[in-house]
């Protein structure tokens, strides 16, 4: 096969643009499941007129779940193949991390293993976004005496 | 009926524009999910700090508090509403009171299937 040959064929079946395939992916994806957010928000603080807050709870509580058991299924990662930061972004990410490290770990003993690896993501995460938020404690505790 | 279609519409928009940026950082940059996650977070309590949460939030919905610079901002928001009840220990204790349904539930859940999914995929 003689290289020109070759190089057509290469662009023939390569996708034109991957980053930006990946990219509508994730608008859609991303956008899917913050709009199932705000259904199920509509569902607690219209219709069974639950306060604002707790129905906030309620959208990440259900979402977390809903993550929780397509990775338990198996099922998360071949959305989130093809999904890429649509399914990390939002709350699922964090979700579908904390289940599948635990799930993958489980050979390694359940202390050590699960209770260790659990934290293998989540864990950077809660770190940072406490420290994150404890600076900023800080900061507005400070702003409160100027 | 009209508010919660365009209500859902624009929680889509705005979801969707959030998620943007992170496929461009994992296409262009190989940078691990982890560390978008640790950004976003740290994202999210800045723009909440700095007020721009809010309009966000305003604008979006569930398309701002769904990310995980929903998390973030709800960091904060717990941090500024504890500092403004309990003072200085609110700086310490904020945090964690505003995430600590959401962290619980995945981590109680990922302990659950660890257990139970630990057969299944011994079977096969």
């Amino acid at each position: 096969m003689d290289i020109s040959l070759k190089k057509e064929l290469i662009k023939k079946y390569s996708p034109k643009s991957p980053v930006l395939k990946d990219v509508i992916f994730a608008f859609f994806v991303g956008g899917f499941i913050c709009s199932l957010g705000e259904i199920i928000f509509y569902f607690f603080n219209s219709l069974l007129s639950v306060s604002e807050d707790t129905s906030s709870i309620a959208v990440t509580l259900i979402l977390i779940f809903i993550a929780a058991v397509l990775t338990g299924f198996g099922i998360f990662d071949n959305i989130a193949k093809y999904a890429g930061a649509g399914t990390l972004v939002p709350v699922t990410g964090f979700s579908n991390a904390v289940v599948s490290e635990a799930m993958d770990s489980s050979s390694e003993g359940l202390i050590l293993g699960v209770g260790a690896k659990i934290f293998n993501i989540a864990g950077p995460v809660i770190l940072f976004g406490l420290c994150s938020g404890i600076l900023y404690g800080i900061i507005y505790y400070i702003s409160l005496f100027i | 009926m009209n508010d919660i279609i365009s209500s859902v519409l624009l929680a889509f928009i705005g979801g969707g524009i959030i998620c943007i940026p992170a496929q461009l950082l994992i296409d262009l940059t190989r940078l691990t999910p982890a560390k978008i996650l640790v950004l976003y977070v740290c994202l999210g309590v800045l723009l909440y700090g700095t007020g721009i949460y809010d309009y966000i939030f305003e604008l979006f919905g569930r398309g701002a508090s769904v990310p995980l610079i929903g998390f973030g901002a709800n960091i904060g928001k717990g941090v500024k509403e504890a500092v403004e009840n309990e003072g200085f220990l609110g700086i310490l204790s904020g945090g964690l009171t505003a995430a600590s349904a959401g962290i619980s539930l995945s981590l109680l859940l990922g302990l659950l299937f660890s257990v139970i999914f630990k057969t299944r995929q011994k079977r096969m």
